[in-house]
């Protein structure tokens, strides 16, 4: 059955208070869940309290600056800083954004609660294990497939068959719909996600590609693929403003088109 | 005991079924046959309100339609009703053997439950109510 409670030992605990130091004219509170496995304690929330003249508008600055000038344990994925990389996924005020995106301004309230990403493992603080989530990912053969010689020079793609793959080809693997979705947080084992199968529709749609089929017969599965129920969490979240929930739509679709 | 199986090794598992969107459509195409269906019962539901034992006995027994129709929201119901069902448990049940055990149990209780309607609709129907 779902735990709907942690077990004791995951409990989320109070934790320490940074206060702002003083002089601080605009000062937000940040809420941050901390956690080391290989402690014996239990995870807990941190509160420190920031003075936003001292740091930049997003919500990376402000990890940024804690970890430079207020408490240097915390631990956070971060690389390009302006939404390419997908590394500093993670959920904030609720929603599961990137952190060098999403404003601290936009966060409505007066606190803001940063925690990693849902319903994963946890390494260390916001930094979630994401091993079976590349692992979900190469298991589509994110690669083109084909059985004809390779032409001498490129695959060639009519500009219409290369449209087709807009909205889908950039996808950042940030894995922010994946582990927003509920279906994902209770069979994640079995079903691979909204971002493992928008990435599966994106090869099966390609004009260039010779494993259609094989491809489809990899994906039709009762919890590979079915056990999307539209629930839509991820277009809803995707920091990139894809639709994961229509490219699964699409592939329910091209399976019913074998049979019917 | 610690597993050292690769991850790419957990993820492909067992491999794919290769069946699902038979009940896929299944699904769909007894949630559109239940919007006429559904329609009628209510309308049915409301008349047979209407009136006694006897007068619903006569309603079962005058025509072919309404015996027919009437089975038929029956059988499309339950199983419709047996694959919404099969969705939550495969969902939210994560322990094996309790989910083969409620999947069976679902199973057997809809076709039961099914069955001895559409037995008690051909009873009335076929005369044997009075």
């Amino acid at each position: 059955m779902v735990q709907l409670a942690l077990p004791k030992n995951s409990r989320v605990q109070k934790g320490k208070h940074h206060a702002a130091p003083a002089g601080a004219t605009k000062v937000k509170t940040f809420k941050i869940y901390r956690y080391d496995p290989e402690g014996t304690e239990n995870p807990r929330w941190d509160t420190y309290d920031v003075d936003l003249e001292a740091c930049g508008p997003m919500v990376l600055d402000v990890l940024i600056h804690i970890k430079n000038d207020i408490d240097p344990t915390l631990a956070f994925r971060r690389s390009c800083r302006e939404g390419v990389c997908g590394s500093c996924a993670m959920n904030i005020g609720g929603r599961n954004t990137l952190a060098c995106t999403h404003g601290h301004a936009e966060v409505p309230g007066k606190d803001c609660q940063i925690s990693p990403l849902p319903h994963m493992p946890v390494i260390k603080d916001l930094i979630p294990d994401m091993s079976m989530f590349y692992a979900q990912y190469a298991s589509i053969e994110p690669w083109l497939h084909t059985t004809t010689p390779e032409p001498q020079t490129e695959w060639r793609q009519s500009p219409e068959d290369r449209e087709k793959l807009d909205g889908l080809y950039e996808c950042i693997l940030c894995a922010c719909c994946s582990t927003s979705c509920p279906s994902y947080w209770w069979n994640g084992d079995k079903y691979l996600g909204p971002a493992a199968l928008l990435h599966a529709y994106r090869w099966l749609i390609d004009s260039r590609d010779e494993a259609t089929g094989d491809r489809l017969d990899e994906l039709e599965d009762p919890f590979k693929l079915y056990r999307c129920h539209t629930i839509m969490n991820c277009a809803q979240v995707c920091p990139k403003g894809l639709n994961p929930a229509k490219a699964i739509g699409e592939i329910k679709k091209m399976l019913v088109d074998r049979v019917v | 005991m610690a597993s050292y199986r690769t991850p790419l090794g957990r993820a492909r598992g067992l491999g794919a079924a290769k069946h699902g969107v038979g009940a896929w459509i299944a699904e769909r195409v007894t949630a559109v046959a239940l919007v006429p269906l559904v329609l009628w019962a209510v309308f049915a539901g409301l008349r047979l309100a209407a009136t006694d034992y006897y007068g619903a006995v006569e309603w079962l027994t005058s025509s072919m339609v309404n015996p027919v129709l009437m089975g038929l929201f029956i059988i499309v119901g339950f199983m419709h009703m047996h694959a919404g069902l099969r969705v939550v448990i495969e969902d939210y049940i994560e322990k094996h053997l309790t989910r083969a055990g409620l999947l069976l149990l679902n199973l057997f209780a809809c076709s039961l439950i099914g069955a001895l309607a559409v037995f008690s609709i051909l009873k009335v129907a076929l005369g044997g109510a009075y």
